[in-house]
């Protein structure tokens, strides 16, 4: 009941987080209004008639084409240098030989023969610089906001006025053939169409075969008015090799071919135009607004010369948009109001004067692009628009939230702590909040689903504040509010602070392991500075005896400060993974990032192959290292089995995936297809066997080796020799409950043997670690998986992740305290550095809060053919990629509050060896070794072991909600910053994101260790049934 | 404890500030072009000459641990030989501890080294002037209640100072002020100074206002 009810208070926390989180983001994160108007013939854009004069002709609309056809050739990612015309290079110079330089050879030629038939430009792309983003401006010709980038594979329908819906209705055949993503923008708005996937970044060859295989044929059979080839094979190159790849000059060349094929065939009233639709940056990455990103080429090229010219639109859309949405300044409005009617009362001016001076014609040409350009920023400043009240709403619910985290932990830790009125203040709110919006609802109105959540939430929290206000002023003073410690404390406010400064968002990733350390070493000066530690060997007089019965208290000196040694050089070596922010030039991202395949060199590429094995086998030996010595290993159980078997089983599966990954273009044309079958089959069959193996673990998570034995019974000797009378009060802890247990033993050994000859005697081996066993042991399994998700080389960092966070636990765990019938507590300080360390180890796999770092290719792992329409499996890998260590630490967030009993053992066992073993030991076999009661001690106080988790998950919960709530403050506060949309919107979209998985991570690991709780109780029932019969 | 001492403790602190001060100014009229940021390697070899000088200086003059029990002239030569050792070694320890935080490996290998000396001339040379080339008595003063005298708790206040003031240097590194000192290391050996400087400040005023609830056992 109890466990049920502290699940059940964790996941309404998380869903007062969560309601703020969705109420926040809708008032952030707004969308920019679509217009349905469409312009027709009809109406001519401007006041008086058109200067052309070509209402008249057929087939004309405002004006009289030039051109009767298009052809329209869009190279994906066709940044302006590549298609750059290059000096031919003085013979005393050696060439420059980067593979995407002077590829496109025909573009060169044709500028050079025919200069008035051709013209060459460097379009400047509107970011963000995602393929959709641009198609939809380059067809509606308007800005792309932020919001559209989440949407990129996904894509809805445009509803705005556009240029294929006006040919369409204007009676033109359009044609298109290529990526799909038109598909869902223009539906059924082509004569005739051939679609090919676009999500496979993988496939480099697909869509331009095909576009090849039906361009020339339609081309030549003449049934068309507009011709759109969408090639995506520079893109796909660019995403899987980078620019710098010999693959990138061979798919130059082809589109060279390509274009060259097209103008042989062009005729008198055809225009050519070749586009890209963005850059890409030196990775081939795009997305953002670097400077590579959004200069793209753009080529024009007729048989007839070329000509200039350029009508006023822009004005009629300003009107009609602010008289729909009103959310323009007007001022601002006014003033281009008035600049657009000077030039075209100027304009009108001048046409009647044909043969006016230059200057006026200049004049009006600076108005007209002022006029455009003013327009432009005005729409970049207003499409952000916010919902004030909605964002306070979210922020303030994420901070009573957070302030409900921090009142319950604290609750918890008291000693007369008890669940029910916890329950009944929760259940009393939702009611109340349940019948309130049941007559809401009854009465008709309407409300976003959204603002309902919200509405539950503070709903059900008010009676929380009610009775913490009613509560406080009566006793509580308001230091006590702060229950968390100096030192951490000004961790988490630094923390907090952080995120209100675009720079160090940006640097995060180096201020987190920056803070980690300074977390772990102001640990280990704390311990010292209390007395906890004990001074080096070297410098202590040799007593034996003395020194190891003073045990628990105190740990050895240079044995901490090797762990903090060890964590620091640790989290420096992941550092070394790190992946550039765009903002920093400067930096230099690691170039083990990428995978195996991009690598030129043969013998490196073996040599590191060699290295992400060996982490993965080091993993594994670690592992199973681990539960030897707590000697987890032995039972026959079947998840101990599998663990035994089936984890080696999944390494080699994971070793020949990357193996068949990294060479698969170097495989021999006979086994391609054999090939090709593994890496679809082999992750998904080391995926199926991690998850058999959870399921086992779930179905019997109880590790323990039971021996029956019928014999004599024993008599455990555990009294320590005495050495002396206890000195401190933890001497005096330790003793006296050896030897209460002891009297304990003696007497029921006493009572078994008047009661039967032969009492069957039942040994478990290794209770003490059952809870752990398990947490490890699903922490494993579940690292394979995302272990393949990424890049061969990030294995080393997983390696990384396991070893820091065992040194991080034994750090901890040597300054909390065994309090042991008591209330159990973690402190603040293991909490907070476990939370940075989850975000240390989420940048040093490569990850950066930005949308074009989001590692895409994870979606292919196990489905290199794409995934047809589904989006959710792809969404599930990306962020399953992404978000991998914040997974791995909320579930082995538990660990937290078992390692301290778990060090436990080793006090003892040093103790042990050097004493030798006295006559009555003698007798004892081995295994049954005087065990310390370990983990069992948690469950001897099942109240408040409960109480502990629940008190650990809200201290994990309150550490990430204030980091979510500084995310939202700082994105609310700066909203009219230059770097909102660059940095602290992504920021707080990754952190939602991050938080989100994190406490369903967090609820599944402590429902873990609920689930191994009640195993272990049926076991032990069991037992006693056994023995009863 | 007297007031006297409190003075003693005042005086000898003001000189050590001083000594910083006149290692920013005197080098100015010997050497051309010298300014704190941009010829900050000498400056931080001179200032860290200066600061150890009148440490010795003061040591020599003061003796505030005056119970040397030996004092044969082999005895103190050892005893020399040895500071400098620990000198060196916790240079080398601060430069290991820097990488380890982050700063370059490869890299300005110089000016983190530099760094390290000045670091340990603040923290590490008034340790070794104080309680000689003994780790024990160290550890002793910088754990609770592990204090003796007044220059052992104004010693404990400035060199944890001077680590949160290094510390803190740290922070500015990262914002996009683009200002000169904003490089490593140089606003971590200002952040590190600046840190000392208020330690040698603080210290004498905060056993001046603690001094009756200030009682030191002795050994």
């Amino acid at each position: 009941m109890q466990k049920i009810s502290v699940l059940l208070f964790l996941a309404w926390v998380c869903f007062l987080f969560y309601a703020g989180i969705a109420l926040f983001t809708s008032g952030f994160l707004l969308t920019r209004l679509e217009l349905t108007n469409h312009s027709s013939c009809q109406e001519p854009p401007g006041p008086g008639s058109l200067p052309w004069g070509s209402q008249g002709k057929p087939g004309a609309c405002w004006m009289a084409s030039r051109f009767s056809r298009l052809v329209l050739v869009l190279i994906d990612a066709l940044r302006f240098d590549f298609a750059q015309p290059q000096p031919s290079h003085s013979p005393g110079e050696p060439p420059v030989s980067l593979p995407f330089l002077g590829k496109l050879n025909c573009l060169q030629r044709i500028l050079e023969i025919q200069p008035h038939h051709a013209r060459l430009y460097q379009s400047k792309a509107d970011p963000p610089t995602t393929t959709m983003q641009r198609l939809k401006a380059l067809t509606t010709g308007s800005l792309p906001t932020f919001i559209d980038a989440g949407s990129n594979f996904a894509s809805h329908a445009i509803v705005e006025d556009n240029l294929i819906k006006q040919l369409a209705s204007a009676g033109r055949r359009v044609v298109f053939m290529g990526d799909d993503t038109w598909k869902d923008l223009f539906p059924g708005a082509f004569s005739q169409a051939f679609f090919f996937p676009s999500f496979n970044v993988r496939d480099l060859h697909t869509v331009d075969n095909g576009i090849l295989e039906h361009l020339y044929p339609t081309m030549d059979s003449g049934e068309w008015d507009m011709l759109i080839a969408h090639f995506l094979g520079v893109d796909h190159c660019g995403h899987k090799y980078g620019p710098h790849h010999p693959e990138m000059a061979k798919k130059l060349s082809q589109m060279d071919q390509v274009i060259q094929g097209l103008v042989e065939r062009l005729e008198n009233d055809t225009l050519l135009v070749v586009i890209g639709d963005h850059g890409m940056t030196m990775t081939g990455d795009h997305g953002g607004d670097s400077e590579l990103e959004i200069s793209a080429a753009l080529f024009l090229y007729s048989p007839k010369a070329l000509f200039p010219g350029a009508p006023p639109e822009v004005s009629r859309f300003l009107h009609t948009y602010s008289a729909a949405a009103q959310d323009l300044q007007v001022k601002e409005l006014h003033r281009l109001q008035t600049l657009f009617n000077k030039a075209s009362a100027d304009y009108q001016r001048l046409l009647q004067r044909p043969q006016g001076p230059e200057a006026a014609l200049q004049t009006v040409i600076t108005e007209l692009q002022q006029f455009l350009r003013g327009v432009r920023a005005m729409c970049i400043q207003s499409w952000a628009r916010f919902s004030l009240g909605r964002m306070a709403g979210g922020a303030a619910l994420m901070a009573a939230a957070c302030f409900l985290c921090l009142l319950v932990s604290q609750w918890a830790t008291s000693p007369g702590f008890c669940f029910r009125p916890l329950l009944t203040l929760m259940a009393c709110g939702l009611a109340g909040t349940i019948v309130c919006a049941g007559l809401l609802t009854t009465t008709g109105l309407k409300l976003d689903p959204v603002v309902l959540g919200a509405m539950a939430a503070a709903g059900s929290l008010l009676p929380f504040l009610w009775k913490a206000w009613a509560g406080w002023g009566s006793r509580r003073p308001l230091v006590a509010l702060l229950p968390i410690p100096g030192p951490v404390l000004l961790f988490l406010l630094i923390r907090f602070a952080a995120f209100f400064s675009d720079s160090f968002v940006v640097a995060e990733a180096r201020a987190t392991p920056f803070l980690l350390g300074s977390l772990i070493l102001l640990l280990i000066a704390q311990l010292h500075w209390e007395g906890k530690l004990l001074p080096p060997k070297l410098l202590t007089i040799p007593r034996l005896c003395f020194s190891a019965s003073t045990g628990p208290p105190r740990h050895n000196g240079t044995h901490a400060l090797g762990l903090g040694v060890g964590l620091l050089l640790c989290i420096r070596l992941a550092g070394l993974f790190h992946r550039c922010p765009e903002e920093t030039p400067a930096c230099h991202s690691s170039p083990w990032l990428s995978p195996l395949a991009s690598m030129v060199g043969g013998r490196a590429k073996n040599l590191w192959y060699g290295a992400c094995v060996g982490a993965l086998v080091a993993l594994l030996a670690a592992v199973r290292l681990w539960l030897r010595r707590y000697s987890n290993l032995k039972s026959p159980e079947p998840s101990v089995l599998f663990v035994r078997w089936g984890l080696p089983l999944m390494a080699l599966g994971t070793a020949a995936y990357w193996a068949l990954a990294s060479g698969a273009d170097e495989a021999p044309p006979r086994l391609r297809a054999l090939v090709a079958g593994a890496s679809v089959v082999l992750p998904r069959a080391v995926a199926g066997l991690a998850a058999s193996g959870l399921m086992l673990l779930l179905w019997r998570p109880v590790t323990v080796l039971v021996k029956a034995t019928t014999g004599a019974p024993r008599t455990r000797t555990v009294l320590t020799p005495f050495s002396g009378p206890p000195t401190s009060r933890a001497d005096l802890d330790y003793v006296v409950p050896q030897i209460y247990r002891h009297m304990q033993e003696e007497f029921r050994g006493r009572l078994e043997r008047t009661k039967s000859q032969g009492p069957l005697t039942v040994a478990a081996c290794h209770l003490g670690s059952v809870y752990s066993a398990a947490m490890v042991t699903a922490l494993t399994l579940l690292a394979f998986p995302l272990l393949l998700l990424h890049a061969e080389r990030i294995s080393l960092v997983f390696l990384l992740l396991f070893l820091q966070s065992f040194l991080l636990l034994h750090l901890l765990a040597a300054g909390i305290p065994i309090t042991t019938p008591g209330p159990f507590t973690v402190p603040w300080q293991a909490v907070s550095a476990w939370a940075l360390m989850a975000t240390q180890t989420f940048y040093s796999m490569g990850h950066q809060p930005v949308f074009p770092a989001i590692h895409w290719h994870a979606a292919f792992v196990g489905f290199p053919e794409g995934h047809g329409s589904s989006t959710w499996l792809p969404a599930l890998l990306v962020g399953a990629n992404t978000f991998a260590s914040h997974l791995l630490f909320a579930v082995g967030c538990p660990l937290l509050l078992l390692w301290p009993f778990l060090c436990e053992n080793q006090g003892p066992r040093k103790r042990w060896q050097p004493l030798g073993r006295n006559e009555a030991e003698a007798r004892v076999r081995p295994e049954e070794e005087e065990e310390p009661l370990m983990e069992m001690r948690l469950r001897d106080a099942p109240h408040h072991f409960n109480a502990a988790l629940l008190q650990l998950s809200l201290k994990y919960l309150f550490v990430l909600g204030i980091q979510i709530l500084a995310c939202a403050l700082a994105a609310s506060i700066l909203r009219r910053h230059l770097m909102v949309w660059k940095v602290f919107a992504p920021k707080f979209i990754f952190e939602a994101m991050g938080f989100i998985v994190s406490s369903v991570g967090l609820f599944l690991g402590i429902a873990l260790v609920m689930r191994v709780d009640g195993a272990v109780s049926s076991w032990f029932r069991q037992l006693v049934l056994a023995q009863q019969r | 404890m007297k007031d006297t001492d409190i003075k003693r403790l005042l005086y000898t602190h003001l000189l050590c500030i001083f000594s910083i001060i006149l290692s920013i100014f005197i080098p100015s009229f010997f050497l051309e072009n010298f300014s704190i940021l941009e010829t900050h390697l000498t400056w931080l070899c001179i200032c860290s000459v200066f600061v150890t000088a009148v440490n010795l200086l003061l040591y020599l003059v003061v003796k505030p641990n005056a119970s040397s029990k030996r004092s044969s002239l082999s005895y103190k030569v050892t005893r020399f030989l040895k500071c400098c050792i620990y000198f060196l070694m916790s240079c080398f320890f601060f430069h290991v501890i820097f990488v380890l935080y982050g700063a370059p490996l490869i890299e300005l290998v110089l000016e983190t080294f530099l760094f390290a000396v000045i670091l340990s001339t603040f923290t590490t040379v008034p340790c070794l002037c104080l309680l000689g080339p003994n780790i024990k008595a160290w550890l002793r003063v910088f754990s609770r209640n592990g204090v003796t005298s007044i220059w052992e708790n104004s010693l404990q206040i400035t060199t944890i100072s001077s680590f949160i003031g290094t510390w803190l240097g740290a922070f500015p590194i990262p914002l996009d002020w683009e200002r000169p000192w904003q490089v490593w290391p140089i606003s971590c050996t200002l952040g590190a100074t600046f840190g000392y400087v208020a330690g040698l400040v603080i210290s004498p005023l905060w056993i001046y206002w603690n001094r009756k609830q200030l009682t030191y056992k002795n050994h």
